[in-house]
């Protein structure tokens, strides 16, 4: 069976599953969101508890050339903490919203972390090596008679103008010699460690909840959505923001929709995406004018008035907007369907893919359990030929772009066996079910894979999974 | 010296070398910024050989740190053995001016832009210049930013073929694939220019700032705009028309508002720049422009200017170009839709009457005035107001008086209260241009007025500004017009206004004299003290100790002392208090008035 991804057939294969086993998930553990950096070398995830947790690619060893690299932990760090907002009596939830990373600059690593209201500018540096020697205490902190120890460091340190001078001159060169001595701190290798330390803090700036953020290509700005502004700030500076788009009615009753995510154009850096409740997208240039309240293209596709329903609204919700690599396509997610539209083209898409069509007879009981109001996510492969996105019970569907191929991979501890090859899966849609296929009625609705990412480069992709997070492969024959 | 005595003076600079890795920033701080003290104990050698290693591994630290450490290195050629040593501070500045942080990276720039006029011509090119061409080919960009800002100085120091490579590596820089480096070259780029042989500015220098011109990122374009000022001092006039000003032209059509802006904002140097001719034929019409863009905050930067423009254009045919091309942009702009655009050129226009003389400035700017102290937006009759001095000097301000007063008045009346404060302050000014007829016929009561508004700080600004008042139109007039009106509030049923009399009185009373402030002043003061409310009594005691200089000494023993004593036993515990300051505080102004009639005596 041929996997998705750029058209090459190949088969996907576990290899990595992070998190407990257990069956009972603590709700702080629950993966919030899922970020490659731009090599692909770290893999930064999100969870409900606010952590931070950045895996480190390892480079494929030579023991076991079967075997790809694996990514393991490389840095963790509490990036959020829950806060109460005295003044408007409300809870500000630690959960880890968005993650993205900075280009890299030297060698360290940024990324930026956000919440509900705050975002984090975090850096993540190594340290191999470590001061020692000091003149007022030994290496274990006792601290040493000043007098007796530098005069010991002469002896030690600089024996030779001692040795060739006369002994009746001896102890006034020592005198001498060991008042004027102190030990200058020599730096010495030790252990590699990772440090995470928040560099900037970017409050204040969002009455509502921030859904997105995204890094310009001009490097030194991003923008920051929450449900009816988008902000623009600069990344050296945090007491400043500029609102570049606000869809706040004067009259709150007036609302009618709202920004449900944005990101900025991966060349262009005057242009930038939003998309909103009501299924539209807008693309605005930020060269024409301060304030962007006039978008400059307005994609939308013409509601089918056949397929009218109570939920049409609801469903055509669109949940996340993600630029090609190359800025030409930008693919877009609703509650059924993935579409990829040519920036060049606005009344309608120019691929549209059905993600799980089959839910459309159960949206009463979805709207029920509330599951009709659940965000997926979508996600590119590195040379934009494959797009993928996730499902419900731990099922996540990709793309292929060239063949219109399809498939349905599911994220389960039952095929977590090293290079084990995954198995497509399919959901009965007809009356009568097929061997090998799932029913509808079964799918766990609680399962659901609602972040996913893909390596920028390679066939790799991670899939969180509740509180696990699988690391899939192309499998290498 | 020797011996144990040593080591007490020794210890403070262990202590300190101790602490350059004290866990506590601010310790950590504190020793970097002794660095010299730690340099002098351990002398030129130890420090050469010992301390910079340490340094130059130091780049974990906090970023306040790192700062403190750039710019220490900056000053401590001396402490490495004098400019024979110089280079050995290049490896811990070199680590430094790679660190993300942008405040430490400048600093360890500026740093080594400084040690660089240390180095001899030989060891420049041995151990600078091999740095400036390591950070210029260096992995990260924020060691090729740091490099754009060194080629300046070490350029016009080394030989033809050394400088053949720094134009390369500046060349190479401006098409860097990072914006970050573009820019960083962008914006050095007049700064390498000035320093460069006119040839070079030629061929070199004006390709890379037409390709950084057009760059695809707004932020290295507008910073091209920077650039284009330094380049275009630098060229013969006859060059510029083929060189600068087609990029120019550009930029000031640049379809990014924020390029266009860089190019309003930066117009004035510009126009400075590229000479009279060129101002005439092109920089004019692209004013025009602008003053016209479709983004507010570019007419804003525009409307900014006008003054300066005008009064750069060439004299000869100053009046006709104002006249006949920016005036008429001017009136579209003070019925402008966007209240900063109105509010920046209410900033300036008044200055264009000195430019135009009395005739056109009555003619056809005074009723752009009256148009804009008529503006809705407070803050733009609040920039007319303001810069009223201007039209006073060549027409006089009753021009204006008619329609200066409604917008005086509803400005006073205004429902902000920042609002009133700013009107306040140019009162003094208003009254001194107006003249005191004026003043009292229409202003006066306004000024009374604000001592009763709910706001503090309008009461509060409102006392100053009486006493500013008097410092103008003298006592006489302040004994007529306003100590009347003060000392009658003392009976107002509220208390705040009873303590705004106070307040008054303390400002007043020395602009008005011993004679109004002890015949007039003081007896209300003494009546007060029996105020039945504690905060009145207690500005009593405070307003008796501030007008005590004032007074005179038989007044003071009569009258000030029994009621301050008698206060010193009220029942409030703050009356007392004040009673008693009062007391010691009025002392000591008996005493030196003593010894000040002593010394007048004659002999």
């Amino acid at each position: 069976m041929a996997g998705v991804a750029g058209g090459n057939d190949f088969q996907w294969c576990f290899s990595q599953v992070k998190g407990a086993i257990d069956e009972d998930v603590a709700e702080a553990d629950i993966i919030s969101t899922v970020e490659f950096n731009y090599s692909g070398e770290l893999l930064a995830t999100g969870d409900k508890g606010g952590r931070v947790v950045i895996f480190q690619h390892e480079q494929e060893s030579k023991n076991r050339p079967h075997l790809r690299g694996e990514y393991n932990v490389y840095s963790t760090f509490q990036s959020h903490e829950p806060e109460f907002d005295y003044l408007k009596s409300l809870e500000i939830e630690e959960k880890i919203n968005k993650i993205r990373w900075l280009p890299q600059q030297n060698a360290a690593h940024f990324l930026l972390s956000t919440n509900d209201k705050t975002i984090k500018l975090w850096k993540i540096s190594e340290r191999d090596k470590r001061a020692e020697g000091y003149n007022l205490k030994d290496e274990d902190g006792r601290l040493r008679d000043p007098f007796r120890i530098t005069s010991l460091r002469v002896c030690s340190l600089r024996p030779v103008p001692f040795v060739n001078r006369a002994v009746y001159s001896f102890t006034y060169n020592v005198v001498l010699k060991r008042v004027s001595y102190f030990q200058v701190p020599v730096l010495m290798p030790m252990d590699l460690m990772v440090e995470a330390s928040p560099r900037r803090i970017f409050a204040n700036a969002h009455t509502y909840h921030i859904n997105s953020i995204s890094v310009n290509s001009d490097h030194e700005t991003y923008l920051s959505a929450d449900d009816l502004r988008i902000n623009l700030w600069h990344l050296e500076i945090t007491d400043r923001s500029f609102n570049i788009v606000d869809i706040k009615p004067a009259n709150m009753e007036e609302l009618t929709e709202v920004i449900t995510a944005a990101e900025c154009h991966p060349l262009q850096c005057n242009v930038f995406v939003y998309s909103s409740s009501k299924g539209t997208i807008r693309l605005c240039d930020t060269r024409a004018a301060a304030l962007c309240d006039r978008q400059a293209k307005f994609f939308e596709e013409p509601e089918d008035p056949s397929s009218r329903s109570f939920f049409s609204e609801i469903i055509s919700s669109i949940s996340d907007v993600k630029f090609s690599h190359s800025g030409r396509y930008m693919m877009t997610r609703d509650y059924l369907s993935v579409k990829v539209w040519d920036l060049n083209m606005e009344n309608r898409p120019v691929e549209t893919y059905q993600v799980h069509e089959y839910l459309r007879s159960k949206l009463c009981s979805l709207y029920e359990n509330d599951c009709i109001f659940d965000k997926f996510e979508c996600c590119w492969n590195g040379s934009d030929s494959a797009i993928m996105t996730g499902s419900y019970n731990n099922f996540f569907r990709m793309f292929d772009r060239n063949t219109r191929r399809d498939i349905t991979l599911e994220a389960s501890r039952e095929s977590s066996k090293p290079r084990a090859t995954l198995k497509p899966r399919k959901v009965s849609t007809g009356g009568k079910r097929k061997k090998d296929e799932i029913s509808v009625d079964s799918l766990d609705f609680n399962k659901k894979i609602l972040h996913t990412a893909w390596h920028p480069k390679d066939n790799v992709i991670a899939v969180a999974a509740t509180n696990n997070l699988y690391i899939f492969q192309d499998k290498i024959n | 010296m020797a011996g144990a005595d040593g080591d007490d003076s020794l210890y403070p600079i262990a202590v300190l070398i101790d602490e350059l890795r004290n866990e506590d920033v601010q310790l950590r701080l504190n020793s970097i910024k002794k660095l010299s003290t730690i340099a002098l104990a351990l002398g030129v050698e130890r420090t050469r050989t010992e301390l910079l290693p340490f340094l130059t591994d130091t780049i974990y630290d906090e970023d306040e740190v790192l700062l403190a450490l750039a710019e220490q290195l900056g000053n401590f050629t001396m402490l490495v053995g004098g400019p024979e040593y110089v280079h050995c501070l290049l490896p811990p500045l070199e680590s430094l001016a790679t660190v993300e942080e942008t405040v430490v990276r400048d600093k360890a720039v500026e740093s080594l832009r400084k040690i660089s006029q240390e180095h001899s011509p030989v060891d420049l090119e041995v151990h600078f210049e091999p740095l400036v061409k390591r950070l210029a080919s260096g992995d990260w960009f924020t060691s090729r930013t740091s490099a754009c800002g060194l080629f300046s100085v070490c350029y016009p120091r080394v030989s033809s073929t050394v400088k053949a490579e720094i134009r390369q590596h500046f060349r190479t820089l401006c098409s860097d694939d990072t914006p970050m480096v573009r820019r960083a070259a962008a914006s050095k780029l007049g700064e390498f220019a000035k320093v460069l042989e006119l040839d070079y500015v030629k061929s070199d220098i004006i390709s890379l700032f037409t390709a950084l011109a057009s760059d695809e990122q707004d932020s290295v374009r507008l910073l091209a705009v920077e650039a284009c000022v330094s380049i275009a001092t630098l060229l013969p006039q006859e060059d510029l028309e083929s060189l600068v000003m087609p990029t120019l032209r550009q930029a000031a059509e640049d379809k990014s508002w924020r390029v266009r802006y860089m190019v309003a904002d930066k117009f004035s140097e510009l126009q400075k720049a590229v000479g009279p001719e060129i101002t005439k034929n092109d920089l004019v019409p692209a004013f025009q422009n602008l003053l016209k863009d479709c983004e507010a905050e570019v007419r804003a930067a525009a409307a900014n200017k006008v003054k300066e423009f005008c009064e750069n254009l060439p004299e000869e045919n100053r009046e006709q170009i104002i006249m006949t091309h920016i005036l008429p942009c001017v009136k579209e702009l003070v019925s402008d839709t966007n209240q900063h655009v109105k509010s920046a050129l209410a900033s300036v226009i008044m200055g264009l009457s000195t430019i135009l003389g009395k005739d056109n400035t009555i003619e056809h700017l005074l009723p752009l005035f009256l148009a804009q102290l008529k503006d809705e937006c407070p803050e733009v009759r609040l920039n007319i107001i303001s810069n009223l001095d201007c039209v006073n000097e060549v027409i006089g301000i009753r021009q204006l008086s008619q329609s200066l007063l409604p917008a005086i008045v509803e400005l006073a009346e205004d429902a902000k209260w920042r609002v009133r404060l700013a009107i306040i302050e140019y009162m003094p000014l208003l009254a001194g241009q107006l003249g005191v007829e004026f003043f009292d016929e229409k202003l006066n009561t306004l000024c009374m007025a604000w001592l009763i508004d709910h706001v503090y700080a309008i009461r509060e600004a409102a006392t100053c500004n009486l006493m500013k008042l008097v410092e103008k139109f003298g006592a006489e007039w302040a004994q007529n017009t306003i100590v009347p009106k003060v000392l009658g509030m003392a009976n107002d049923p509220n208390y705040l206004h009873r303590m705004t009399t106070l307040f008054c009185i303390n400002a007043l009373s020395e602009a008005c004299g011993q004679d109004i402030t002890t015949k007039q002043m003081l007896p209300v003061v003494l009546k007060m003290s029996n105020d039945q409310v504690a905060n009145v009594r207690f500005n009593v005691a405070k307003s008796l100790q501030k007008i005590g200089p004032v007074l005179d000494s038989n007044a003071l023993q009569t009258e000030v002392k029994p009621v301050l004593e008698k206060l010193a036993t009220d029942t409030d515990m703050d009356v007392k208090y004040f009673a008693q300051e009062a007391i010691s505080g009025t002392r000591f102004t008996l005493a030196s008035l003593h010894i000040s009639t002593k010394s007048d005596l004659p002999f």
